[in-house]
């Protein structure tokens, strides 16, 4: 059997109006877009320089830009077309001008040609059957008996998949995940091959499956739909790591998602060395540093990496994007976006890479657009585009249309909230005293580099002063920025 | 061939949609519980005590109460009038105004209330910025103030009252001079339930239990204060062989660490700092009471403390998140040398 942790104890943390609207729409397809505009880099770490020039053919999953760093992810171009333009583009998740390829799609034509992928035949196959039955079952349209059946099938598949992932050599699975551009989807896209070649010693592995964030919901409908997919990239990673007990950590709102990833790791018979655990659900409990301390307890030192303490945390979308690299070896073109906010008909969208945002808010109905902010990522988190072309990257899991409610800051009371809050032990009021007065060295005092921008002390400010706006620009005037 | 490109594509970029976006910063989402509704959840937690006042003090009582909440914002009004800056109305006069009022003698004539209420919103407020620049909790600093400029009649004491038209003078419990006939568990209950002299708002020790349970309930201030500052006051006076219970009951003390050291502006925003600054005004209140020639230190102690809450915020920071404390490095001991 599986054991399923439960976690309730009283842990730090908000709790936030959940407003998961979009929890039970299943995920749709969007059209492949007319063109894309496919920035180079999507990965924290090294940009890429392209490899493609003005005019060049390109087809779906062929690479367009590569590093040699290691640092970096290539980046693939995610439709079939003609490279029409190298540009420059603001990113506004890093604070940074990239370059960019533009793709656009032939008009005539309008095809979605793949290019040659390396797949694992054997694996392919039996994740294909995988898929038949577990599609099927999420329909849930069946007797008992064939219930039944279906279900030996399973545990049968999944023994061989199980064989043959034992089988694939770690070099190649970490080659396969470097070639797909795979990254960390949880939004910090840190290149996953870094994760898995590391030379550190790894016992436990987290398959972060939180979602904390309001509103976002796709990391949950993968759960759902993919289940068994996440579940079979998460072996692959808990192989090549050679760790020793994998917890799936997935908050107590997603009572669905634990109850299928427990007959999934009962059907792979997997239980011996995966666990799941049922975390409370506060913000930011799905942040990494966080997550760590509340599923092992273990603190991962300042400025260190969860690596240091022998700990590996994966998205529940990378680990599927690791298994579709290592099967299929299927490059990273296509996420799981989650459409929603104060609109009628809150979406989970597929969508290539590189598409431009305006695509997917046409996907919904229409609304007036007068005095909404179009948010790309979490309401915690997210940055607000002003171009609706600005194209879906790597990082981006969520759109959320928000109607616009103007706050006046006001004067800090010291009323200690931020300080209670915060994850990470701060006295955020302090960045903005002192980023008001231009005293950023100060700051460094105040430990401001231990600060994830979880934006749970702007929350909570009772003057509802944009604390966390304070902090980035303190963060990037000590980083140098603009010297 | 090219231009038209770039204009068709400004064309797009100035779509009618795209211009009507805004823009702001994370997060997205507010938890709506603005500083005009914590002051005013606090001002609904200063209406037993007040309502106390009244009942034991009468209308006297009932006037200065209302002399001073009126004179405290129209003060913060004219001044930030005259500053030329935005008056909000978010309740935080109005609570430096009634707390004033509360910690003030029954027969204190009313003029001198205006002055002090004045004086708190227009010197201990303002004139360091507003709305959480005071370094001084402003109700104690105008409170200080009145007793260093009316001292007689800032110490005049009369038994509780209830609207009579003559009273009988006394002291308060603290004085030395304070004499009470009848059993000592009579006096107690007298002191619990607030039928002795003393400031109007003070003096009923079970109002003002229920205020902070009511202010704890609402999550508006840090049950640790309070609790810490009367503990240890009472550790102090029993090690010093007092009457524990007396000493947490007389004067000001429940009023003073449950109302005017947990407020926010003038305290320390850190737990660590918090408890320290408790610690500070338990041991302060206990040295005047005992050695001091007032017989209350309460205020003192607490103004004192505020004066030290720069310093703590400087100093008592919390560890960050997964901070390791670099090991001491073995320093080869520099040899003596002979001389």
């Amino acid at each position: 059997m599986v054991t399923v942790i439960k976690k309730s104890f009283l842990v730090k943390g908000l709790k936030l109006p959940e407003n998961k609207i979009s929890a039970n729409k299943p995920i749709e397809k969007l059209p492949v877009p007319k063109k894309t505009l496919i920035l180079l880099q999507q990965h924290f770490g090294e940009p890429c320089t392209p490899v493609v020039a003005r005019g060049d053919k390109v087809k779906t999953g062929q690479i367009i830009a590569d590093s040699d760093k290691l640092f970096s992810a290539p980046v693939h171009s995610s439709i079939t077309g003609t490279v029409t333009n190298i540009t420059k583009v603001i990113n506004p998740f890093a604070n940074n001008i990239v370059d960019a390829i533009e793709i656009t799609a032939d008009e005539i034509k309008n095809e979605d040609e793949w290019a040659e992928l390396e797949t694992d035949k054997l694996m392919l196959e039996i994740s294909e059957n995988l898929k038949e039955i577990y599609f099927e079952n999420f329909k849930n349209n069946f007797s008992e008996t064939q219930k039944k059946s279906k279900k030996t099938e399973a545990e049968n598949l999944w023994k061989e998949l199980i064989k043959i992932i034992n089988e694939t050599s770690k070099e190649n699975i970490i080659q396969k995940v470097k070639d797909a551009g795979v990254v960390g989807l949880g939004g910090a896209t840190f290149p996953t091959h870094v994760k898995l070649s590391t030379k550190k010693n790894i016992d436990t592995l987290i398959i972060n499956g939180c979602e904390c964030e309001p509103f976002i919901t796709s990391d949950h409908r993968i759960m759902m739909e993919h289940g068994w997919q996440v579940l079979a990239g998460a072996y692959i990673i808990f192989k090549v790591l050679s760790a020793k007990t994998t917890f799936v950590a997935i908050e107590d709102n997603k009572e669905d998602a634990i109850k299928l990833f427990s007959q999934l790791i009962d059907e792979a018979n997997l239980g011996m060395n995966f666990k799941i655990i049922s975390l409370k659900s506060k913000y930011p409990m799905g942040a990494e540093k966080t997550l760590i301390k509340n599923v092992l307890g273990r603190k991962v030192p300042v400025g260190g990496l969860p690596m240091d303490i022998g700990v590996v945390v994966n998205n529940v979308g990378t680990a599927k994007a690791v298994f579709e690299a290592v099967s299929e070896g299927k490059p990273l073109i296509e996420k799981v976006i989650t459409i929603t906010g104060d609109i009628k008909d809150p979406k989970n969208l597929l969508v290539r890479i590189g598409t431009p945002v305006n695509d997917l808010i046409n996907a919904c109905e229409k609304f007036d657009m007068n005095n909404f902010k179009i948010v790309l990522g979490g309401p915690m988190m997210g940055n607000v585009i002003s171009d609706l072309n600005f194209p879906i990257t790597k990082a981006a899991n969520c759109i959320l249309i928000k109607k616009t409610k103007r706050l006046t800051e006001g004067n800090c009371i010291r009323c200690g909230r931020c300080v209670n809050i915060c994850p990470m032990n701060l006295m955020p009021l302090m960045y903005a005293v002192y980023t008001k007065n231009s005293k950023f060295e100060i700051l460094r005092e105040y430990n401001i580099n231990s600060c994830i921008e979880c934006g749970s002390c702007a929350y909570v400010c009772p003057a509802s002063i944009p604390i966390v706006a304070y902090i980035k620009t303190a963060k990037s005037v000590l980083s140098g920025y603009g010297k | 061939m090219e231009n038209k490109e770039i204009k068709k594509s400004e064309e797009n970029y100035n779509s009618d949609r795209a211009e009507e976006l805004v823009i702001s910063h994370a997060p997205h989402i507010w938890s709506g519980f603005s500083t005009s509704k914590i002051m005013y959840i606090f001002l609904a937690s200063l209406i037993p005590p007040t309502a106390a006042a009244i009942y034991f003090f009468g209308l006297r009582a009932f006037w200065i109460i209302i002399a001073s909440t009126i004179t405290a914002p129209l003060v913060e009004f004219i001044i930030k009038k005259a500053r030329k800056k935005k008056f909000i109305m978010d309740g935080s006069a109005l609570i430096t105004g009634l707390l004033l009022a509360l910690t003030l003698p029954p027969r204190i004539p009313i003029w001198m209330v205006v002055i002090g209420s004045a004086f708190s919103i227009a010197i201990a407020k303002e004139a360091f910025g507003g709305l959480g620049y005071n370094i001084f909790n402003p109700a104690l600093a105008g409170r200080a103030f009145l007793a260093i400029c009316f001292p007689v009649e800032m110490t005049k004491w009369y038994l509780p009252q209830t609207f009579a038209a003559d009273a009988v003078t006394s002291a308060t419990p603290l004085n030395e001079s304070f004499v009470y006939e009848g059993s000592k568990i009579a006096l107690y209950k007298n002191m619990f339930f607030g039928n002795i002299g003393g400031s109007i708002g003070e003096t009923s020790a079970l109002l003002i239990l229920i205020a902070f349970i009511f202010l704890i309930v609402f999550k508006i201030i840090d049950w640790k204060v309070p609790v810490i500052f009367i503990v240890t006051v009472t550790l102090l006076s029993f090690l010093w062989g007092d009457d524990v219970l007396f000493q947490i009951l007389a004067g000001g003390l429940m009023f003073g660490a449950v109302f005017m050291a947990t407020d926010y502006v003038t305290t320390p925003v850190t737990s660590t700092g918090r408890i320290l600054f408790a610690l500070g005004c338990g041991l302060i209140t206990f040295v005047i009471r005992r050695f001091g020639a007032m017989p209350e230190g309460v205020c003192f102690s607490i103004l004192i403390m505020n004066g030290f809450t720069p310093l703590i915020d400087r100093y008592v920071k919390p560890k960050p998140f997964g901070y390791i404390r670099e090991k001491p490095k073995m320093k080869s001991k520099p040899k003596a040398k002979l001389l």
